[in-house]
């Protein structure tokens, strides 16, 4: 358990020593949802319809940003390989590095969020019900994306791939977690959907880390 | 490095495909406590990857390995614990210091981390006055002795070393290559490769590969 | 002497096994699809709701059929590719995943050809050709993800690992979006699911599905064969081969 949070440590005094990079991906995410009223028009009735989805979508989009940094350092400057070998189990020490990373990128996004939900005119209850699904969603998103960033962690491709494998995989996420703010809208309740996403995020919890720790292995060659 | 522990390293019938080329078949050795094992050959010949696959980084694509008659992919197997392994990569996080990369370091091997041997092995490396510098920052040499200071901080029965001389200057190459020999001397094993020649007196095994053009 | 070509025994194997069940696979697919098609497209009875246009389903149900099959296909390739470490799976999954992309597309733009007639216009996103599209993205991942790597091992396992997680999610994403297509339900009503079917319907229908099925066999051999040639192309075996006159339809 000392080696977990020996990597914890580590992996957040190093998320910190970046010049605040891990801030770029929530400026993305702003960015895209600044860019949907500027395209589509501001009237606050069609915002308020569109914007559970479009602020989905700029948060997978960011998420996606911020998952490619997850193994990349560590990959070129050898310390995964040093992870590999360590007497610890790898399973933990993945979970131990998500952790960290979904920590990292999701307490801003979840600051952010307020604006992003003034921005596009949602309603107290639609807020609490994306608040809802931003903390069960997103280490969702962040699990099972480590699997694929660790498989391509090598690899010098852009982010496009890695949205390739992704975004597929996430499209469950994305229709229940919209649903369930549009029917906080109609002021319906919207548990089912998150015991739905809730579910997905416990099945991940138990399974991803070993997925991961093998695709950290398959990076290593 | 306990001397009743049979800490021998086995390899059987290994084999190595890499990007389609067969670079080596059915490949056996055997390493003793108190021995060194060097792998010579010329560029592209396999010795990193014979070198990772000993390490456990890579998966060969036949074959066996076994330390103290175990399988080190067994879950009891202690090899992990018993092996320092240093490659062509630095193995540290850039953006942390020389202090706190080993400190982690000797936390993930289980260890008490104590600053203050931390500090006394970077001294005997040369590295006075940075300790609390970014490696990053720091310059090939300083780097290559920041990540060879594992040796000298965590015990461990066997060293497999790629390329250890790279980067130090005639005095690094000497420091090393006289605690190569007495880790040898006390018992423990090393794996390694290099281009240049070792200048060491301890009996030295060589393994040579060679070109396979099937 | 077997000792000394195991590690590479087995893909000279599988290349002779896919060479002698390639005849197997391509001929009577031919005869199928040929009889199938004809009969599907002129002969079969009309469907009295929908009149000729109907007659798509020949060519859309057997695919949309394939493209799932093939990549359950891909993902037991790369569960058995992982637990025993056998390669030539890995090269299967390469093998199969563009020809289910193919399938894939055939069933996505079949379904827009039939939804034409049918709803005024090339494309809605209706439950099936959502699920469809994004299998489409799933199989174009694996593709990509394969290219990517230099060293093939490597990149089996990769396509392995996602084959394995994109199968988990896909009847996730099924049913979730069919969830999404009843939420936003709009007039459109799915022909697709259960076509109310006689039996001299249901015949053409029967042989294309097998004849698409023993199609997607050939090729996936022809496929895999060239893949293991590219990749193996320095063995022995591999070089008399391609030196002999003969390519490959042993």
């Amino acid at each position: 358990m000392t080696v977990f949070w020996s990597v914890f440590r580590r992996d957040w005094l190093l998320a910190f020593r970046q010049n605040a990079e891990f801030l770029q991906p929530v400026l993305f995410c702003l960015l895209v949802v600044t860019m949907f009223p500027l395209g589509i028009g501001p009237s606050p009735a069609t915002l308020q319809k569109v914007g559970p989805g479009i602020i989905w979508v700029a948060a997978l989009l960011s998420s996606l940003l911020a998952l490619e940094k997850l193994f990349k350092q560590d990959f070129l400057d050898g310390s995964l390989e040093q992870l590999v070998l360590t007497p610890g189990s790898l399973p933990m020490l993945a979970l131990a590095k998500v952790l960290v990373h979904w920590l990292v990128s999701t307490l801003p996004l979840l600051i952010l969020s307020p604006v992003l939900a003034l921005f596009l005119n949602l309603t107290w209850d639609m807020y609490w019900a994306l608040l809802c699904t931003l903390v069960l969603g997103t280490p969702l998103m962040s699990l099972i994306g480590a699997i694929a960033v660790a498989l391509t962690a090598g690899l010098n491709k852009g982010g496009t791939l890695l949205g390739l494998l992704l975004l597929p995989v996430y499209i469950p996420l994305l229709i229940f977690a919209t649903s369930a703010v549009e029917s906080a809208s109609l002021g319906i309740p919207f548990t089912g959907q998150l015991a739905i996403i809730g579910a997905m995020l416990l099945f991940a919890i138990a399974l991803t880390p070993y997925a991961v720790a093998y695709a950290i292995k398959v990076s290593q060659n | 490095m306990s001397g009743d522990k049979l800490t021998q390293l086995k390899a059987q019938e290994l084999a190595c495909i890499k990007r389609d080329k067969l670079l080596f078949n059915d490949l056996a050795l055997q390493v003793e406590p108190g021995e060194m094992l060097v792998v010579a050959g010329p560029n592209g010949v396999g010795k990193t990857s014979l070198l990772r696959i000993l390490a456990g980084l890579s998966a060969p694509e036949d074959g066996a390995i076994f330390w103290n008659d175990v399988s080190i992919d067994n879950i009891d197997s202690t090899f992990r614990q018993d092996l320092i392994y240093i490659g062509h990569k630095l193995g540290f996080s850039i953006n942390l210091t020389a202090i706190e990369n080993l400190r982690f370091w000797m936390q993930q091997r289980g260890q008490v981390p104590s600053e203050q041997s931390i500090i006394e092995v970077l001294d005997e490396l040369a590295l006075v006055g940075m300790e609390d510098v970014l490696v990053r920052q720091m310059s090939a040499g300083q780097q290559r002795r920041v990540a060879l200071a594992r040796l000298w901080l965590t015990p461990a029965a066997i060293w497999i070393l790629d390329e250890p001389l790279t980067a130090l200057d005639k005095w690094g190459i000497n420091l090393l290559q006289q605690k190569m020999i007495s880790h040898v001397q006390a018992g423990g094993i090393i794996i390694s490769t290099s281009h240049q020649h070792f200048a060491v007196d301890i009996p030295v095994r060589t393994l040579a590969l060679e070109p396979n053009w099937l | 002497m077997w000792k000394w070509l195991h590690p590479y025994a087995k893909t000279e194997e599988t290349y002779a096994l896919c060479g002698r069940l390639y005849p197997w696979f391509l001929w009577p697919a031919i005869a199928l699809l040929a009889v199938g098609t004809v009969w599907g497209l002129a002969f079969a009875p009309a469907d009295y709701q929908q009149g000729d246009s109907f007659r798509i389903i020949y060519i859309h149900v057997p695919g949309a059929m394939l493209s799932m099959g093939l990549y359950a296909g891909m993902a037991i390739l790369g569960f058995i590719g992982l637990v025993w470490q056998i390669r030539t799976c890995y090269m299967g999954i390469a093998a199969i995943a563009p020809v289910g992309a193919m399938m894939t597309f055939i069933a996505l733009f079949t379904g827009a050809v039939w939804g034409k007639p049918m709803w005024g216009t090339w494309w809605v996103w209706d439950a099936r050709l959502t699920s469809e599209l994004i299998l489409l993205f799933l199989y174009l991942g694996v593709i990509a993800l394969y290219g990517a790597f230099d060293d093939k091992i490597q990149a089996g396992k990769a396509v392995a690992v996602m084959s394995l997680v994109g199968v988990i999610n896909l009847p996730i994403i099924h049913y979730s979006v069919y969830w999404w297509n009843t939420l936003h339900q709009g007039a459109t009503i799915s022909k697709f699911d259960n076509p109310s079917i006689s039996s001299d319907m249901l015949w053409p229908l029967l042989l294309n599905i097998l004849g698409f099925g023993l199609v997607a066999g050939a090729l996936a051999c022809r496929r895999l064969q060239n893949e293991i040639l590219t990749r193996e192309m320095r063995r022995p075996w591999a070089q008399t081969l391609l030196l002999s006159n003969e390519t490959g339809a042993k």
